[in-house]
């Protein structure tokens, strides 16, 4: 037996494992530098992008300080800039966009991870991914002419019916404005709400759902109670993407906001956001101030990305400490 | 006989081969507005098929754009809806010089509950309501130029551009030049801090606008409320009479003005005298530097201006563009001479 071929392979297994090694170790250092490299090269854009506006912005920075946070007036003839209904208007678009989508999404997310078979819950994903993928200009242009009409004839003044004694709900129907906005931002975000808790839920493993309905829980106790908190963190992440991209959506937000900086309590008002304002006075931006003006604007959107972002990821170390979150983002 | 003959054919073969020489390939960089982009593409389309070598690459990014890349010199020379201000002029390191080429206009379109047919528009009407002093469309201020005219009591919706555009700049000089309070309250530009209304983007997001809200009025540009067969009102000029904007009352604004117009042609020509004159209208300029270091590129500029003023005129009205009075380019064929 010990000069069958079977015999050898044992010591040449056992030496070629030993040269392989090294040879990979040599392509782990490779795939190591290249791997940096890319990551690297992310944070110097980054960093670069920052550095750029900070650069770039330094007339408004140095003339108006802080209190272009503040200021409400945006007169470009003037030469008086203020932030503050971008920040406003960014803000409450954004909010009202999550508002809607994350009940939307994560509902639907639960019902195709959990109760759809699994044929539809793939064509119903498959759906949701060519909506992703639908560029944001037609999103803007159903704005304009489908929902805008419905918003000024029939949801609006329905609104200011039942729940009229709201600041919220007050003021001329115009069809755009603030609701509109996020109405149309929630349409958009809600496939990546979506596609990515649908991912997270599945991925919580089966044992974890066999456990609780032998433990006697019904279908539903056992999603609501054992499989969503364990995607938790997962759901989280899918929220801040999507929280990200109506932050910085341009061209549908524009179509349907009003354009027009105000700082307005009704969500019926026109508005104005950060992004919106960029693509709209950027091209046609003649004197220094103004064009540094709005590239201050630019890296204020980019310190409220940067804040949010911060926010929500302390709110997921708060909750992970407490709770039983198993899957990463 | 012979020779003067092989002379003769020597001596024009050798002409002809100077002459190629001299045409080299010539490549012109331009960057400005939006607004003329069509007949300029046109027109250098046209040049570059009459003149091979000669290639001219114009980038629609906006008339600021336009002018803070020629300050910047990376084009050659730049395009403009607005004239360049004197804090712009400054900057530049040669002197620039403003060649009107087409002329543009805007319109007020209005979206009335009962209302068909034409509107007429008095500049207080127009000031008062881009103001938020006039509210109503039965203000006196509306219904006394509308005789015959059943105007209902709605609000009047505001409706304006929310981009950086020409046609907002036409429009605010205009305002400016007909009512003191806007010129100090809001004044001219591209974007101004609108004091009431909502912002639609680009020509097409103002219509819309204006189309769906009942009792909105807005402003577009002539161009696109001609090819898409909008219905407009006529705006009383200054000589009392109420105009219908079209190619021929927005080219008489120009020859009403063409005695006023400045040696730099920096002039705004909006609620000028005249009784044809469509009081809302304005140039469209070529911001050309007045010293070019390569010879080759200031004879095609050259060149390229003589033929855009004389036989490129001809293009514009099949573009919906109104063409330059004959006064104006006259006096632009004279300034041609200072570029060098």
């Amino acid at each position: 037996m010990a000069t069958t071929p079977n015999a050898v392979t044992p010591t040449e297994f056992t030496a070629t494992p030993r040269s392989l090694l090294r040879r990979w170790t040599g392509a782990d250092e490779i795939a190591h530098l290249i791997t940096l490299i890319a990551a690297a090269t992310l944070l110097l854009i980054a960093v670069l992008l920052v550095y750029q506006l900070w650069i770039l912005s330094a007339e408004a920075r140095t003339k108006f300080g802080w209190s272009f946070f503040v200021t409400k007036t945006w007169d470009p003839v003037a030469g008086d800039f203020g932030a503050l209904p971008f920040i406003y208007g960014t803000l409450v678009t954004s909010a009202v966009a999550l508002l809607i989508a994350v009940p939307l999404g994560v509902g639907a997310a639960i019902f195709l991870a959990e109760l759809a078979t699994p044929k539809l819950s793939s064509s119903l994903t498959f759906v949701s991914d060519l909506l992703a993928a639908v560029p944001s200009v037609i999103y803007g242009l159903l704005g304009v002419f489908l929902l805008v009409p419905v918003m000024r004839t029939t949801i609006q003044p329905a609104l200011k019916k039942t729940l009229g004694f709201l600041p919220l709900f007050q003021g001329p129907s115009y069809g755009i404005g603030f609701l509109t906005a996020g109405i149309v931002l929630a349409i958009m975000i809600v496939p990546f709400v979506l596609s990515v808790s649908r991912e997270v839920l599945l991925a919580v493993p089966r044992d974890q759902r066999e456990a609780a309905l032998a433990l006697g829980a019904t279908k539903w106790e056992s999603t609501w109670k054992v499989v969503v908190p364990a995607a938790r963190i997962g759901i989280f992440g899918s929220v801040f993407l999507a929280l990200a991209r109506a932050l910085g959506e341009t061209m549908a937000v524009t179509m349907v906001i009003g354009n027009n900086p105000k700082v307005a309590a009704s969500l019926f008002s026109p508005g104005y956001s950060i992004a919106s304002v960029l693509a709209n006075e950027f091209s046609e931006a003649t004197g220094n101030l103004y064009l540094s003006a709005l590239i201050e604007l630019g890296l204020v959107l980019f310190l409220l990305t940067f804040v949010l972002n911060g926010l929500a990821r302390l709110l997921i170390l708060v909750t992970t400490a407490r709770g039983s979150g198993v899957l990463p983002t | 006989m012979r020779i003067v003959k092989v002379l003769t054919v020597l001596a024009v073969l050798l002409a002809v081969a100077t002459f190629a020489a001299a045409e080299g390939p010539v490549l012109l960089n331009a960057a400005g507005a939006t607004f003329p982009y069509p007949i300029y593409s046109k027109w250098f389309d046209l040049y570059h098929t009459a003149h091979s070598n000669v290639q001219i690459n114009y980038q629609s990014i906006g008339s600021g754009g336009g002018i803070r890349q020629l300050l910047d010199k990376t084009v050659d020379f730049g395009a403009s809806d607005g004239p360049m201000n004197d804090e712009q002029l400054k900057q530049a390191t040669v002197p620039i010089l403003h060649f009107p080429t087409v002329l543009g206009a805007a319109i007020p379109a209005y979206n009335v509950p009962g209302v068909q047919g034409e509107l007429n528009f008095t500049p207080e009407a127009l000031s008062g309501i881009f103001l938020g002093t006039v509210t109503k469309w039965n203000d006196p201020s509306i219904t006394s130029a509308n005789p015959g005219v059943k105007l209902p009591g709605d609000d009047i919706v505001v409706v304006h551009r929310s981009d950086g555009s020409g046609t907002s700049y036409i429009w605010t000089d205009y305002l400016s030049k007909v009512n003191p309070a806007w010129q100090s309250k809001v004044g001219k530009g591209t974007s101004v801090n609108w004091p009431v209304g909502l912002g639609g983007k680009g020509n097409e997001g103002v219509s819309a606008l204006v189309q769906q809200t009942p009792g909105a009025l807005g402003y577009v540009e002539l161009i696109y409320a001609i090819q898409n067969h909008m219905p407009y009102g006529k705006v009383k000029n200054s000589s009392g009479v109420f105009v219908k904007a079209d190619l021929a009352s927005v080219s008489a604004a120009a020859a009403a003005a063409a005695k006023f117009i400045p040696d730099d042609f920096r002039v705004s020509i909006t609620n000028p005298e005249g009784k044809a004159a469509y009081p809302i209208a304005s140039f469209t300029w070529l911001l050309i530097p007045s010293k070019f270091t390569d010879s080759a590129k200031r004879d095609v500029v050259k060149d390229f201006l003589k033929w855009a003023l004389t036989d490129g005129q001809n293009y514009a009205e099949g573009l919906s563009y109104a063409k330059l009075p004959k006064e104006v380019v006259a006096k632009e064929m004279k300034a041609i001479a200072q570029i060098q």
